[in-house]
């Protein structure tokens, strides 16, 4: 059991006790809460596979600003503890099967063409890669996603506004 | 090193947490957030392609990811809140008329 | 026995004095801290003509010590109704995340020599240290959000909403302030010890070289003075500091987010709040203010400059003896000589071993300038009157974030237009 591959379980497995809080908490703040774990276990993992700017944007942006944002949503809406609701008993007892059903299929699916995945290599000055890639290949769907946040922008605000009377 | 099959695995897994959280959950804001937990998974799968090929490629399409899930975050996120406003409630079951 | 601890000694060197330079560093910022409230409380006292503490041992310097009795014998009542878990969270994280942000805060250039082993004098370096510090801050939000609402209190709520509100405001003028030192370097460090490296044509021009003043090895290129104000600005906006500190001024949100928290957890959010002001001081120094380089060339001619340590000290030493010995008290009469002498002592140290003084002359710039800086904050806070909440976000977007926007266009284009790339 080498060091990262230690590292490598117990972050994988607090990303998945995380994610385990989302789906039971009953509140969402608890339920943002464990997202944010779950987010920061994934940055502690794209570091372990040498993407280091990948994880602090990860960190940054999701971590620092969406969740951000989540939790003052909730805090203005005052969201309170779910309440329980009859769904149909058909959920009730065929949901979970049915969804641990979809992640094996999905599983199996990633893990049967295993030979041909290539061995793995941590990629030496990713950042500066990321960045020439960004301004040279990748420039025009860069561009875009800045357009991208400016509608996003005005959406918003168009959106919060009040109705004039 | 880690094997690509074990991130895959664990992709996998928050994927289909996400799925759940997304179909049972009652309130609007965790079911976003639900979705926001399978970005992340999608995001992971492409990082740890990305490793493997030794290709900066994946790194580069999940800035786009995050980028775009932020957008949505922020538009999604004003929806919720005028839904609340309209409906005093944040139950989506009570959102399933077009009328109020 | 001993074979036994020297051989793992010896093999986890690496951790063991990584474990010891993260006590001693804890250590040392918890000690600043406490005494940087008594530094604060002095100065402004001074400011507004009256005396600070100075009952409590002599000048006052035994307050932090009587603080900190008084924060741990209080009584720590929870509220009712709070939401247990996310209450005990909240100083809990605001304090973690200060605390951890100074692990990647570089002091000194050489390394120390000890037991064959070399010891740098940080706790990490890594490749993207300026983006790490920057994340820690990013998420540093939660504390005082997560604060603010659990404390079942509309007070509470709302100065943690504005609070919060406002930081991630500023975080986008304090990042965009720094791309423009970031485009003034040449080999593209994003690591802490690199940008200072990057500076190092201080050696030969002194404080010319600074990023403030922008005389790097390719000639003259932009000074990074918009960009230093709008950092600053931006940075005492942040950590929630006078003029920005509406969300928790005790005459206006009746204390803020911390309302609810008493004893214990407040002295958490307390030093967290000085923490980050420690961090941020140590981040403008480096980025702008040239870190450990001294702001005179390190040349033959100016060799002098390297006494000015022993220079400041030993005078400095002489005079708390003699303020020592007019003083009454036993804690006047005993303690303050003493330590006037421990600082006479290690003055004239520095001047009987020049390899002591050479290795102690970037510590001792970068604490400097640190504390320069930690005066400032505290100069604003005892000058400027506060800024009321809207005009506080009126800043934060319409000026701050334009100009560090601008800062960076034009730096670019001074950079480009000199062929410096």
């Amino acid at each position: 059991m080498t060091p990262t591959l230690l590292i490598f379980f117990v972050l994988a497995g607090l990303a998945v006790l995380g994610a385990l809080s989302l789906v039971i908490q009953k509140h969402p703040i608890h339920s943002a809460l464990s997202l944010i774990v779950v987010m920061v276990c994934l940055a502690g993992l794209y570091l372990l596979m040498g993407a280091e700017f990948v994880a602090a944007v990860q960190i940054i942006v999701y971590g620092g600003a969406i969740m951000v944002l989540f939790i003052f949503v909730i805090m203005l809406l005052n969201a309170g503890e779910e309440e329980r609701t009859d769904f149909s008993k058909l959920a009730k007892f065929a949901g979970l099967p049915l969804a641990l059903a979809l992640t094996a299929a999905i599983a199996a699916a990633v893990v049967k063409p295993a030979p041909d995945i290539p061995s793995q290599s941590v990629i030496p000055d990713a950042t500066r890669l990321i960045s020439s890639m960004l301004f040279q290949e990748f420039v025009y769907p860069f561009e875009l996603t800045s357009f991208l946040i400016l509608v996003a922008i005005m959406g918003a605000l168009v959106l919060a506004q009040r109705e004039k009377k | 090193m880690v094997p690509t099959q074990y991130y895959l695995v664990l992709s996998a897994i928050l994927f289909g947490l996400g799925a759940v959280a997304f179909v049972f959950k009652r309130n609007i804001i965790t079911i976003f957030m639900s979705i926001e937990l399978m970005l992340n998974a999608v995001n992971l799968a492409f990082v740890a392609f990305s490793q493997a090929f030794g290709k900066v490629h994946g790194q580069v399409f999940v800035l786009f990811v995050i980028v775009v899930a932020a957008a949505e975050a922020a538009v999604g996120l004003g929806i919720i809140i005028l839904i609340q406003r309209n409906r005093q409630s944040l139950n989506v079951e009570k959102v399933n008329l077009l009328k109020l | 026995m001993i074979e036994f601890l020297k051989n793992f000694a010896s093999q986890n060197a690496f951790w063991l004095i990584t474990v010891i330079k993260i006590a001693l560093l804890l250590f040392i910022v918890l000690t600043v801290n406490a005494y940087l409230t008594w530094f604060e409380r002095k100065v402004v006292a001074h400011i507004q003509s009256r005396w600070g503490p100075h009952r409590v041992g002599p000048h006052g310097l035994l307050q932090p010590a009587a603080d900190g009795l008084k924060f741990l014998f209080k009584e720590d009542p929870t509220p009712a109704g709070v939401d247990r878990f996310v209450y005990y969270l909240a100083p809990l994280l605001a304090l973690a995340l200060s605390l951890t942000a100074l692990a990647v805060i570089p002091f000194s250039p050489r390394p120390l020599e000890l037991f064959g082993q070399k010891i740098y004098l940080w706790i990490t370096n890594p490749d993207i240290g300026l983006l790490i510090l920057f994340s820690i801050t990013a998420l540093s939000v939660y504390g005082i959000a997560l604060a603010g609402w659990a404390s079942n209190s509309k007070y509470s709520l709302l100065g943690g909403l504005r609070s919060s509100a406002q930081m991630v405001s500023y975080e986008l003028a304090l990042t965009m302030s720094v791309v423009g030192v970031l485009l003034m370097t040449e080999k593209n460090a994003f690591s802490l010890q690199g940008l200072i490296e990057q500076q190092d044509y201080a050696k030969h021009v002194g404080f010319l070289g600074w990023n403030i003043v922008g005389w790097t090895r390719n000639g003259f290129l932009f000074p990074q003075i918009i960009g230093f104000i709008c950092f600053f600005t931006s940075a005492i906006a942040e950590t929630n500091r006078a003029p920005f500190d509406l969300p928790e001024a005790e005459s206006e949100l009746v204390a803020g987010f911390h309302t609810e928290y008493a004893s214990f957890k407040f002295a958490m959010f307390f030093i967290a709040e000085y923490t980050a002001m420690i961090t941020v001081s140590c981040l403008a120094t480096i980025l702008f203010f040239g870190g450990w380089y001294s702001p005179f060339p390190d040349t033959h001619f100016w060799y002098f400059t390297h006494f000015i340590p022993s220079i400041t000290l030993i005078p400095f030493g002489l005079w708390v003896i003699y303020d020592g010995l007019k003083y009454e008290t036993i804690w006047g009469k005993l303690v303050l000589p003493v330590i006037g002498f421990v600082m006479f002592a290690i003055g004239a140290t520095l001047v009987a071993l020049p390899a002591v003084n050479d290795f102690i002359q970037p510590v001792f710039w970068f604490t400097a300038k640190v504390f320069v800086f930690l005066f400032f904050y505290v100069w604003a806070r005892g000058t400027l009157p506060r800024l009321r909440y809207d005009q506080l976000m009126n800043v934060g977007w319409k000026l701050l974030l334009p100009v560090s926007i601008g800062n960076v266009v034009l730096t670019s284009l001074v950079i480009i237009l000199k062929g410096a790339r």
